[in-house]
């Protein structure tokens, strides 16, 4: 069968496996608690992942106090490293990586691929309750003596575990190991149900040249989330190794204060790699599943195909599969081998050639569309101005020689905030407001949206972009405060207090977005089963939301893919994926 | 219609604060113009992609907003096109990168003429060590660091007798002459990071680490510390006085060397200590 996406089947192949319905539970708690569904897993996953990153945007709100403010809102360097850490963690680990791939993940695959659940649905259930342990063993570390770890979000040893780092020496660091432990295992059954469900249980006529771009994004990062958390992994077991049996994995010998220390023979250098080797697919765990949300979000609402489908698939593989040889860009200046510089700036480059592509086709899909300004296309719009930015500014950082003076500036955060902070995060927003009408069978208040549109997308750009300069003038990252050393020739504390109150605003407005959802689960518009006349397989199912086992007493039929907008000479502006419709006289 | 507004407002704006704002990196003090120079390029390169693809998308949010009638294109793909879009976003990439390369073969050649000069970092200071009149670094290492040793010298090797210890204090460079700064620690990461010279590198308890680079500008120059080294992170500061050949030498005069540290040291301790 010539494999070209976009010309629809007129014959399905047969199933080859029967179809399985998932056993229904018959108690009060089967249903609401321990639930099998994965549709009820994704709203455990998201709403925990939303309840901790509310603690992480206090977090930051406490930071930005600091930080432009520091005459009046002096915190001890202990509190202030202690904020930026957990800030920094809960939000990449805690939120962006749950929410995606636990939250969208479950929700979307197999509705997406016309699956009744996922393929072990207990072992899917049990993904959540390890991931809520973790969460509740990183809250424990706010309460125990000593405090959470203030070793940063990198973690790096020796610090990490010494007594100068908060938490370094009592139980802050090893509860934060033991989280990430358990949050990797968690992670695991997850993701096997993820990767197994897409390659074994799409429904009769869903190729994989057929899934939705989401699907392909999420399945996708899983894969490379399967292959880079065991890194992390062992990192986290060698390092409480070391802080707890006085292994010296990643601790050469070691003067501490003036008093030699037992350890010796480790090296410190081998953590940033494993660390990175996780790390820098981690930026990709989180992008991938954003960029397959962003390219339906803009097809639906520009009413077209997404233009360059095999590229686009192509592309997320590619990245996928690159993104693992250049996680030495965030080592630059380590002390590594400074040779490593040549190989890891010229793979740090050529990745942004298949991301590049991605943003093309993102713009060419909305070339001559028919562009509805919803709110979820509002987000996909403001998704690819911080995108762009953020990874334009990371071809500075991944030019080596550019990187020199910036790495470890406010440069760098203000980088990271763009791609893989504010960009993802925008396009969770357009996907709630996407999706939520499937959830709920309602729309979420359009007023209530608007403002939490704007206050954000301009807000977060008021923060990020000038955040850069203050990074280019010089100023380190974490540091409580810079005072006025010389080399600032026009002081920027006007510029960081401005940034501040940006950030007060911005945070201000999630707390409203996330009264939207509870006031429109009640009072939102009645959605019907189809509001933004969407032809991939999701929003086709019998019931709004879809029951458990998702689908009727015959699983759907895929003839087409996801994307036939305004197909000539068809009776609506879409054609549902499993709608037989075939053109008369067939275009050659 | 706001919305066509607004992203020509962020471009517009962006441009606007990085031309004029007054926020800009502080003028350098050393040999590394080159890595200013790749900034400026990438500056350019990246500040025209990002006005030509915002822009680009401003205009089909203007020229294809929904309206009553209006019908989308129907167009899964475009070889030629992508094929093009591919070739030339090659090479606007190579076109960063191939100076981005040639300027960190420079950075990491060491010139043969330059002098070595050890930076030593401890929670939460710096100290110093230049070789003495041998030109070369006695050896170390965090082993021997004891009250009596606090760089953790080694005292039986001949060349590490007459190098000259710095504690806590500045460090003076004459101007114009290649240093290799030998970047030493012995507790946790630091990181040597003085604006003005651009160049930076970490530190690593268990190694040695380096970068290079001549001083072009006489004056003091902040040094921060730029790796998370703990609570005292922040005011990990120190000075680098960079003066003309004769001020240095005038200085090196005053500067005492480890053997004569470690006889004095070891005299008191000696006196101390009841037992001995
Ligand atoms: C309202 C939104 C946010 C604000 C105002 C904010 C602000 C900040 C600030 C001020 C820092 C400290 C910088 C320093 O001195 O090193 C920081 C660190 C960090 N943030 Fe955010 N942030 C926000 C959202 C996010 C999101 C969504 C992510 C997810 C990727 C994120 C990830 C991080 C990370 C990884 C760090 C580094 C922590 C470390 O240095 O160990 N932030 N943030
Ligand atoms: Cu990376
Ligand atoms: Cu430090």
């Amino acid at each position: 069968m010539a494999n070209i996406p976009y010309r629809p089947d007129e014959q399905v192949p047969p199933a080859e496996v029967p179809d399985v319905h998932p056993p229904h539970p018959h108690t009060w708690i089967g249903r609401w608690v321990f639930s099998q569904d994965a549709k009820y897993i994704a709203i455990q996953y998201s709403a925990t992942a939303i309840a901790i990153g509310l603690v992480a945007l206090v977090l930051s709100w406490l930071v930005r106090l600091q930080l432009g403010f520091p005459d009046v809102f002096s915190f001890s360097a202990e509190a202030y490293y202690q904020f930026i850490t957990m800030h920094g963690m809960i939000m990449v680990i805690y939120l962006l990586t749950a929410i995606f791939l636990g939250g969208f993940g479950n929700y979307l695959i197999p509705l997406m691929v016309g699956a009744r659940d996922m393929v072990f649905p207990f072992v899917n259930m049990l993904s959540y309750w390890v991931y809520l342990l973790a969460v509740l063993v990183l809250v424990a570390s706010f309460f125990v003596p000593g405090g959470p770890t203030g070793a940063g979000w990198t973690l790096y040893p020796p610090q990490a575990i010494l007594s100068g780092t908060p938490g370094g020496q009592d139980a802050g660091i090893i509860l934060m190991l033991l989280s990430l432990i358990l949050f990797i295992i968690g992670f695991t059954m997850g993701g096997l149900n993820y990767v197994v469900t897409v390659l074994q249980a799409r429904t009769r006529g869903m190729t994989l040249m057929r899934m939705p771009l989401t699907v392909w994004g999420i399945f996708t990062a899983t894969v490379m989330a399967l292959l880079a958390f065991p890194a992390l992994f062992v990192a986290c077991v060698m390092m409480l190794f070391d802080r707890l049996l006085s292994t010296s994995f990643f601790m050469p010998t070691l003067v501490e204060m003036g008093e030699q220390l037992s350890y010796g023979g480790g090296s410190p250098i081998v953590f940033q790699h494993l660390f990175w080797f996780f790390g820098h697919p981690e930026v990709y765990i989180v992008a991938l599943p954003a960029f397959g949300i962003v390219s339906d979000l803009i097809s639906v609402h520009a009413r077209k195909n997404v233009f360059g489908y095999r590229m686009m698939v192509w592309a997320i593989v590619i990245i996928g599969a690159l993104s693992f040889i250049v996680w030495a860009h965030h080592m630059y200046v380590s002390g590594m081998h400074p040779y490593f510089g040549f190989f890891f700036a010229t793979t740090t480059l050529i990745i942004a050639v298949p991301t590049a592509i991605k943003v093309y086709n993102w713009l060419l899909t909305l070339w001559r569309g028919d562009i509805h300004l919803t709110l979820p296309m509002l987000f996909a719009l403001s998704f690819v101005v911080t995108f762009v930015n953020g990874g334009l500014t990371g071809l500075f950082l991944g030019n080596v020689v550019v990187d020199v003076p910036l790495s470890d500036t406010m440069f760098v955060v203000a980088h990271f905030h763009m791609v893989m902070g504010v960009a993802p995060l925008m396009v969770i927003f357009g996907a709630i407001y996407h999706w939520y009408p499937l959830m709920t069978g309602r729309m979420l208040n359009e007023a209530m949206g608007q403002i939490h549109f704007w206050v954000t997308f301009i807000g977060t750009y008021a923060i990020f972009f000038p955040m850069h300069y203050v990074g280019l003038v010089g100023v380190p990252r974490r540091y409580p405060e810079i005072g006025d050393p010389a080399f600032i020739t026009t002081p920027v504390d006007g510029l960081n207090a401005f940034i501040s109150i940006a950030a007060f605003i911005v945070g201000a407005a999630q707390i409203l977005f996330l009264f939207n959802i509870a006031w429109s689960a009640r009072n939102g518009r009645d959605a019907g089963g189809n509001p933004w006349r969407a032809a991939s397989l999701e929003w086709q199912t019998p019931q709004t939301p879809p029951r458990h086992g998702n689908w009727a007493d015959e699983l759907p039929v895929v003839y087409r893919w996801a994307y036939d907008y305004s197909v000539p000479g068809a009776p609506e502006d879409f054609i549902a994926q499993d709608d037989p419709w075939v053109q008369q006289t067939a275009p050659t | 219609m706001v919305v066509v507004i607004a992203l020509v407002v962020v471009v517009v704006g962006s441009i606007l604060f990085h031309l004029l704002s007054p926020w800009w990196w502080t003028p350098i003090a050393s040999n590394w113009e080159y890595i200013d120079a790749t900034l400026v390029i990438t500056f350019w390169i990246t500040g025209f992609v990002l006005t030509a693809v915002i822009l680009f998308m401003a205009y089909c949010v203007w020229r294809f907003r929904h309206e009553p009638g209006r019908v989308a294109a129907f167009e899964p793909e475009n070889r030629r096109l992508e094929i093009w879009l591919t070739v030339v976003t090659g090479l606007g990439v190579a076109a960063m990168l191939a100076p981005g390369l040639v300027v960190w073969k420079q950075f990491v050649t060491v010139p043969d003429d330059a002098t070595e000069v050890e930076v030593f970092a401890q929670q939460w200071s710096w100290s110093f060590r230049l070789p003495g009149e041998d030109g070369r670094l006695g050896t170390s290492d965090a082993a021997l660091v004891g009250p009596d040793n606090p760089l953790g010298i080694s005292p039986f090797d001949r060349f590490g007798q007459d190098d000259i210890i710095i504690e806590s204090d500045d460090l003076y460079l004459p101007i114009g002459k290649p240093v290799k700064m030998v970047l030493r620690s012995v507790d946790v990461l630091h990181n040597f990071y003085v604006p003005e010279f651009r160049a930076k590198m970490d530190m690593v308890p268990g190694m040695v680490t380096y970068f290079w680079f001549t001083p072009t500008r006489i004056g003091e120059f902040e040094v921060l510390c730029a790796e998370l080294c703990g609570v005292g992170h922040g005011h990990m500061r120190g000075y680098v006085q960079i003066q003309e050949e004769t001020e240095y030498q005038a200085w090196l005069q005053e500067q005492r060397t480890f053997a004569e540290l470690w006889e004095e040291r070891r005299v008191r301790t000696a006196s101390s200590d009841p037992e001995q």
